[in-house]
């Protein structure tokens, strides 16, 4: 025992995939329903009327959207940050007991909180802010998850072998400070128990319901400067940290330039916190917060589009494996998605252009185009990138990968082509007037003519689930399979055709 | 000076300070090579891509821990 050389211990990693890939059926699997909901209302009633309760739109909308962001996303980025960090650290996490205790500490507490969650959702528990609905006892515990992450991770920093850290690390640190910091502020909230009304009654409401502390355009600011933000320090920061480790070791290459890729990384720091105020053009919160927010999503291009410059140049000479790896095909494809995202969003936050899209399905279009293009393409080309390291097995199939792309890459295409000509639609129909400045059209009447789009969308979000149990399956026939000798695995980086 | 101007010329100070910065940093990273003990941060993309456990680090955290 003690004469076993030392070796990374994926335990942890190993866990956060299992979540990964059960939150992110979950969570696609009640966007399916959600979308074909829309275009076709009476499944609101699919399981019956004495049901409907807890099968209809609004109650599912948000078990779909944190499913995503807090199950599968954030189970992405602990599974990859278990996997990356002991690696570029050059620390074992079997090098210290603390460390392995908090991570399972992190793991199982992290399992609890999702398990209340997804209950008080079911049942209709809610604060009503847009993915901040959890009430107080389950942010108490988000919050002490949280924790124990940052614990973990600088413990892990702590007792590291390399001096400076590796650019993804920074990534990393980012989003437990980002989130850290936006989730504090926005949950702000007082029980209802303590509080006292005018007439003079205490313990007004359920032991956990509370109230938030802002009110008005004050909760509306926070909201959405949390909002954006939990889009920045979740969706964007530890992609992008994800994607500078993983595509330069699939691919065999350095990064481009890590000058840039630093520049890059301070540059989206200090942008993106400033550009939440965009959600709120054109309602009551002051005007040079919306020019402000406007600006700064447009600059905001500069380092997004850095770090995915700098990733299609690392393939520098090397183009030929995006032919022949379909692991390198997922991550160029984000890396072209994330860039596409990112153009889009400061187009949307212009004014001009946004008294057009505004409230339409055209930001549900770019959020999607954002979430399943980069942020769930890069998650599973991460767990696919681990799961021969972590499992010490090779990947069970590479045609079901290849299919699994072509069948999400055309699921993403008519989501978000679907969206743009349902949003741009809407969009013009809502403002057109005769000459009186009567409105042409009745509320209605959009919803008819966005029928189809819709339809096709619920396809688009279909093919795309349908590829991710493509992937499940995958990943899960992979850890099933014949063990292999590490020495052999090193030589056989899974797709090196 | 009425708020709007104060406005502006804080708006200048700002965005001018903040192109000092930027333009430091980046004049920063590519000097930092020629200093005696400078680095060249390009070589950190080897953190990433030698990182087994017996790989040598690229700059150990000290030597008596660099096996």
């Amino acid at each position: 025992m003690e004469n076993r050389p030392l070796e990374y211990d994926y335990t942890i990693a190993k866990m956060f995939m299992l979540t990964t890939i059960v939150l992110g059926i979950v969570g696609m699997l009640i966007g399916v329903i959600l979308a074909f909901q829309l275009a076709f209302p009476g499944l609101n009633l699919i399981l019956g009327d004495s049901l409907a309760e807890y099968t209809n739109f609004s109650r599912l909308r948000p078990l779909h959207t944190d499913a995503v962001i807090f199950g599968f996303t954030l189970s992405g980025v602990f599974a990859t940050w278990y996997y990356v960090g002991q690696r570029v650290l050059k620390v074992s996490m079997a090098e210290s007991k603390l460390l392995m205790t908090l991570g399972k500490l992190h793991f199982w507490l992290y399992i609890v909180v999702v398990a209340a969650a997804v209950f008080s959702l079911f049942a209709g528990v809610t604060t009503s802010k847009e993915y901040a609905e959890f009430e107080w006892p389950i942010d108490v515990g988000v919050v002490v998850v949280w924790v124990l992450f940052g614990m973990s991770m600088f413990g892990l920093i702590g007792i590291r072998r390399e001096k400076s850290l590796y650019i993804s690390v920074w990534y990393y640190i980012a989003t437990f400070l980002g989130i850290a910091m936006l989730y504090l502020f926005n949950n702000m909230e007082i029980p209802t128990m303590f509080a006292t009304s005018p007439a003079g009654e205490s313990g007004i409401g359920a032991w956990y319901h509370s109230v938030s502390m802002y009110a008005g355009t004050n909760d509306a600011l926070v909201q959405w400067w949390y909002g954006h933000n939990a889009v920045a320090f979740g969706f964007t920061v530890p992609i992008v940290g994800m994607i500078y480790y993983f595509l330069p070791k699939e691919s065999g290459q350095a990064i481009y330039s890590y000058k840039l890729s630093l520049l890059s990384f301070w540059g989206l720091m200090f942008v993106y916190l400033w550009a939440g105020g965009h959600h709120l053009l054109y309602s009551t919160v002051p005007d040079w917060v919306q020019t402000m927010a406007s600006i700064f999503s447009i600059v905001l291009i500069l380092p997004s589009w850095g770090s995915a410059i700098n990733m299609l140049l690392t393939m520098k000479g090397e183009w030929q494996q995006v032919a022949s790896s379909p692991l390198i095909k997922f991550m160029i494809l984000a890396s072209t998605f994330y860039m596409f995202s990112t153009l889009e969003g400061p187009i949307q936050a212009i004014k001009s252009v946004n008294a057009i899209a505004h409230f339409t399905d055209w930001i549900v279009g770019h959020v999607h185009d954002g979430v399943l293009g980069w942020v769930g393409f890069m998650i599973m080309a991460s767990l696919y990138h681990m799961a021969p390291r972590v499992f010490k097995r090779e990947i069970y199939s590479k045609a079901i990968m290849t299919a699994q792309f072509w069948i999400q890459t055309l699921g993403v295409v008519l989501y978000f082509t679907s969206m743009w000509i349902a949003g741009i639609t809407q969009g013009m129909m809502w403002r057109a007037h005769d000459e009186f400045g009567n409105l042409a059209y009745s509320f209605i009447d959009t919803v008819t003519v966005l029928h189809p789009y819709y339809a096709i969308r619920g396809i688009g979000g279909l093919l795309y689930l349908v590829g991710f149990l493509m992937f499940a399956y995958n990943i899960y026939k992979t850890m099933s399979s014949r063990p292999i000798e590490e020495r052999e695995l090193q030589s056989a980086s899974p797709m090196g055709a | 000076m009425s708020i709007a101007q104060f406005q502006a010329y804080g708006y200048f100070i700002l965005i001018f300070l903040l192109v000092v910065v930027l333009y430091s940093y980046i004049y920063h990273l590519y000097t930092k090579k020629k200093d005696a003990d400078g680095v060249d941060y390009e070589s950190y993309s080897n953190m990433a891509l030698k990182d087994d456990i017996d790989d040598t680090p690229v700059s150990a955290i000290s030597e008596d821990k660099e096996k």
